[in-house]
């Protein structure tokens, strides 16, 4: 069992699903900020599925999709939609006024407003919302053994059986670091974002 | 639908686990509550220590649920104690967090008349900052709890009951009627016990300080 492979199984699987769910939850705030129908139903199904044991989740994803690496992405990307589509929602609609007024004026669509003028400062909060979901999802993850994926899950759950110790910290430490290191650089990040916004 | 025949068919299994499950959510929120709150209000009272403990408190909230629960499991053994520690330790961080932002954003101002008209200092605090701080606290106590549904299926490693041993048991036998039997009611009770949570603020809020819909 080697734990440098563990560590960067572990990262790999976080980082796809964080792509992923930045990709989606970037999209539904757009469409939740966009089409004011949605927005409501947009944000409360997010919240929802927040709501929603991780250990429920997984195991209900794994009826679905089986054992392995996929069903713990599909159940990251779920977990991590709320903090980036409702910062999106809210960096967007925080916009001011007159900005957006300024750049209709200019005679920009809606689509060149959104990518050139509401998306640019809306995204110290988006970032923030990125930072949320990566921190939780890096914890999550190794919920991961027990529904066939790998990662540091994997000597953790090993120690909890056998009740050593040992094997327990080996991967909850590499979890934690990881996760303080993320949160310290990427809060970094997002001040030095806001104080130029 | 066949998880919800087996529901039927085994209603003392579910109404146990079921019952098991609010047991350990209600004590230990309660029991973070009765920690966190009074903390909160000393951290304000002194807000040179705050960063240091929120930064603690911080530290244990990344800690993931199976290791915390795992290392109770070799130290304190099987059962519902060390299950209660451990969703205690969980359950005190958004509580601990949100009575302190709660009591410290009380505009200064108010304070200052409060002392004004000859309050004391325990007067100040149960009739100004505590009101005025309560839909803060209520929130903490809502993230708290809806963490709180989530870790407690997991308690199940521990021998601590609750719905989360149907998952488990689901899950080591791959059978999917017991994963949902678990699964679906602890869903659902999150969102019930956030829902609740919700129409409590909601009253206790007192009627000058309730959102304006526009």
């Amino acid at each position: 069992m080697n734990l440098a492979a563990l560590t960067i199984e572990h990262m790999y699987i976080v980082f796809i699903a964080i792509l992923i769910s930045v990709a989606v939850g970037i999209a539904l705030g757009v469409i939740a900020y966009w089409v004011r129908i949605a927005d409501k139903f947009i944000l409360w199904t997010v919240e929802i599925l927040q709501t929603i044991p991780s250990l429920a989740l997984l195991a209900m994803l794994m009826i679905l999709f089986g054992l392995g690496n996929v069903t713990m992405i599909v159940g990251l990307v779920l977990y991590a939609l709320m903090p980036i589509t409702r910062n999106t929602h809210t960096g967007l609609s925080d916009v001011s006024p007159f900005i957006k007024d300024a750049a209709k004026g200019m005679g920009m669509t809606r689509l060149q407003r959104l990518i050139k003028v509401e998306l640019p400062l809306a995204f110290p909060l988006i970032f923030s919302g990125i930072k949320i979901a990566l921190v939780n999802s890096l914890s999550i993850a190794v919920m991961g053994v027990l529904i066939g994926a790998g990662g540091l899950g994997y000597p953790i759950y090993r120690g909890i059986q056998t009740l050593n110790m040992k094997l327990i910290l080996s991967g909850a430490i590499p979890v934690v670091l990881m996760a303080l290191v993320f949160d310290f650089f990427m809060s970094k990040i997002e001040r030095r974002l806001l104080r130029r916004a | 639908m066949s998880w919800i025949e087996f529901a039927q068919k085994n209603q003392t299994l579910m109404l146990d686990c079921l019952v098991r499950h609010i047991e350990l959510v209600c004590f230990s929120v309660a029991a973070g509550m009765i920690i966190s709150i009074p903390l909160g209000i000393f951290l304000s009272r002194y807000r040179k220590l705050a960063n240091p403990v929120l930064s603690l408190a911080g530290l244990i909230q990344t800690i993931p649920g199976l290791v915390m629960l795992g290392i109770a499991l070799v130290f304190l053994g099987i059962g519902m104690f060390p299950a209660l520690v451990v969703l205690t330790l969980y359950a005190l961080l958004p509580i601990l967090r949100n009575t302190y932002t709660g009591i410290t954003e009380v505009d200064k101002s108010l304070i200052e008349a409060a002392r004004g008209i000859g309050m004391t200092g325990a007067q100040i605090l149960f009739k100004v900052e505590l009101p005025l701080a309560l839909s803060s606290i209520i929130s903490g106590i809502r993230i708290s709890t809806v963490y709180i549904v989530s870790w407690a299926t997991l308690a199940g490693l521990n021998g601590a009951g609750g719905l989360g041993d149907l998952i488990w048991t689901g899950l080591a036998t791959y059978n999917s009627t017991y994963i949902l039997a678990g699964a679906i009611p602890s869903a659902i009770m999150a969102l019930v016990f956030s829902g609740l949570i919700g129409i409590v603020k909601r009253l206790l809020t007192p009627r000058g300080l309730r959102e304006v819909r526009v």
